[in-house]
């Protein structure tokens, strides 16, 4: 899956021009994580058609990149996420970052994973039959 | 240029000054009464230096050497402070001046066949004009498009062909950017080499403009109180700026002595020649050092570097002297980066603070926060490592810091407004 990161200076207003920027393409945003530092942040968001919505934004002006990530299903259950996430470790997968979200339709629990080395976590994926 | 006809030059530009009474009353302060009394270059070094206070003393017309009706064209220079400072020219001056810029050009490899698009500024400004004359004297097609407008620069430079380029370093930059943006590509133009000047800037930045418009770039610098563009262009050969032989070059250090060959100093220079605004010894506040000699492409005499920084530029921030241009070359090593920055000075409490904002190249943004600050903090290291200072490095989006289509702004010293 490819996730939308895109850069955003620290000035008031920024994200919400950036967000309205998104609505005005017709996106909807099926998941969302912000990292922040003093002086800038990183917007990250999951969407249909990531390719495109990059190119568009691009064309206005914004500081984008497409990010290979993982999306899991996970239970929704006391310590379903450390179940997962112990046996991937346990394979050697270094994560980077992660964010949760819930699939409206179902209501399914997904965490979004961006892990160090993809062939690591494709040879883990494939093993543990995920 | 021989000793005797250096002398017989300077005493010339003497004989002239000598019919603006301002210019009188100061040479007879140090016994100069005539042109015959410079018998040697040390009487010629007596003369006080010429400020730009002079001039302002004078304003307007006060320094003119020639009667008003002599006069057919004046400019003057942008007068951050107060009035700005006025310059004359004869007939003769305006001949003089397109040669000298005619000269430039051909060095460079500019012909009759060439397309000249003028992007400096036409107006009191000498930048336009003086391209724009030395193009016609050399029988090159010049299109006074003036500076601004970006859109229809484009347009003109790919429907007119143009072949050669002049406009400030920074707006070569901008022009550059623009035309990445409306999908011009390198194959649509005919541009071949660029006459950049009006503001410092540095050898970065030259590679950057070179690589970026797929052209040669040349340093050309002039200043209206001297003449305009043209008192010293480079070659193709890129070691230097090539003094004509109508201005004397002395360089002087900041107590106004004297330095050796190839030592940096202040740039100080006499016209020789020219008529009806001739200067003696003016201090120009552009630093540089200057060499003589001979170079392949046919000029000989002074050579100056190019000027990387002007002594008005010059921050001091918590002790310590910066240039903008030193900023620059920094941030450009370390790449990265789009090569447009501001410099913003503070003071917080009782220190002063300097913050860079450089804007991200959309190449180099990646995903990861620890990448980020890893690029910020070697830009820091290495701005710290040239100003010996720290400085905070701070990144924004490209094309977030303003475009300038003349000199472009890279500083603002918010501890001013605190005084």
């Amino acid at each position: 899956m490819q996730q939308l990161s895109i850069f955003l200076e620290n000035a008031k207003g920024r994200l919400a021009q950036v967000l309205n920027i998104l609505a005005e393409l017709g996106v909807n945003i099926r998941a969302l994580s912000l990292a922040d530092t003093k002086d800038y942040g990183v917007l990250r968001i999951i969407v249909e058609d990531a390719e495109k919505v990059a190119a568009d934004l691009k064309e206005r002006n914004c500081v984008v990149k497409l990010t290979p990530v993982w999306v899991l299903k996970v239970a929704d259950a006391t310590g379903g996420l450390a179940e997962i996430l112990n046996k991937l470790v346990a394979e050697g997968v270094i994560v980077e970052y992660m964010y949760a979200f819930v699939e409206k339709a179902n209501e399914q629990a997904q965490v979004v994973l961006r892990v160090r080395d993809e062939e690591i976590m494709k040879a883990a994926m494939e093993k543990l039959g995920l | 240029m021989s000793h005797e006809e250096l002398l017989k030059g300077l005493r010339k530009t003497v004989e002239q000054v000598l019919k603006a009474p301002y210019y009188k009353k100061k040479l007879a302060q140090v016994d100069i009464h005539y042109p015959h009394d410079i018998k040697k270059l040390d009487d010629f070094w007596k003369i006080p230096l010429t400020e730009k206070e002079d001039l302002r003393q004078n304003y307007p017309f006060g320094l003119f050497a020639e009667p008003m009706e002599k006069i057919v064209r004046v400019h003057a220079s942008s007068g951050t402070t107060g009035k700005p400072t006025v310059v004359g020219y004869t007939r003769d001056d305006i001949k003089l001046w397109a040669k000298i810029v005619a000269n430039g050009l051909r060095r460079i490899g500019v012909t009759s066949n060439d397309v000249v698009q003028v992007a400096y500024g036409y107006g009191l400004f000498t930048g336009g004009m003086g391209l724009h004359y030395g193009c016609e004297e050399l029988g090159a097609l010049a299109i006074p498009i003036s500076g601004g407008n970006t859109q229809r620069q484009l347009m003109i430079m790919r429907d007119f062909g143009s072949t050669v380029l002049c406009c400030t370093p920074s707006y070569a930059l901008y022009l550059a950017e623009s035309l990445e943006e409306a999908g011009i590509s390198r194959d649509e133009l005919k541009l071949r080499v660029g006459v950049f000047g009006a503001e410092p800037w540095t050898d970065q930045m030259r590679d950057e403009i070179e690589a970026r418009l797929g052209i040669r770039a040349v340093d050309i610098y002039g200043l209206s109180e001297i003449m305009g563009p043209g008192v010293s262009m480079e070659c193709l050969k890129g070691e230097g700026l090539h003094i004509d032989e109508h201005f004397y070059p002395e360089i002087l250090d900041k107590d106004g002595n004297p330095v050796p060959e190839g030592t940096d100093g202040e740039l100080v220079l006499t016209s020789i020649d020219k008529k009806g605004f001739p200067v003696l010894r003016y201090r120009t506040k552009d630093l540089t050092s200057i060499s003589y000699g001979q170079c392949v492409c046919g000029h000989h005499g002074w050579t100056m570097k190019r000027v990387s920084a002007r002594v008005d530029d010059m921050l001091i921030i918590r002790g310590v002297n910066v240039f903008p241009s030193q900023v620059e070359e920094a941030i450009l090593t370390v790449g990265g980066i789009e090569p447009h920055y501001l410099i913003i000075v503070d003071r917080e409490g009782n220190l002063d603070s300097m913050e860079v904002l450089v804007e991200l190249s959309a190449d180099s943004f990646t995903d990861e926060i620890r990448q980020l600050e890893e690029l910020q903090e070697s830009l820091e290291e290495k701005i710290e490592d040239i100003l010996g200072l720290t400085v905070k490095v701070r990144l924004v989006e490209p094309k977030s810091i303003t475009r300038s289509e003349g000199k472009a702004k890279r500083v603002i010293d918010k501890r001013q407004e605190k005084l």
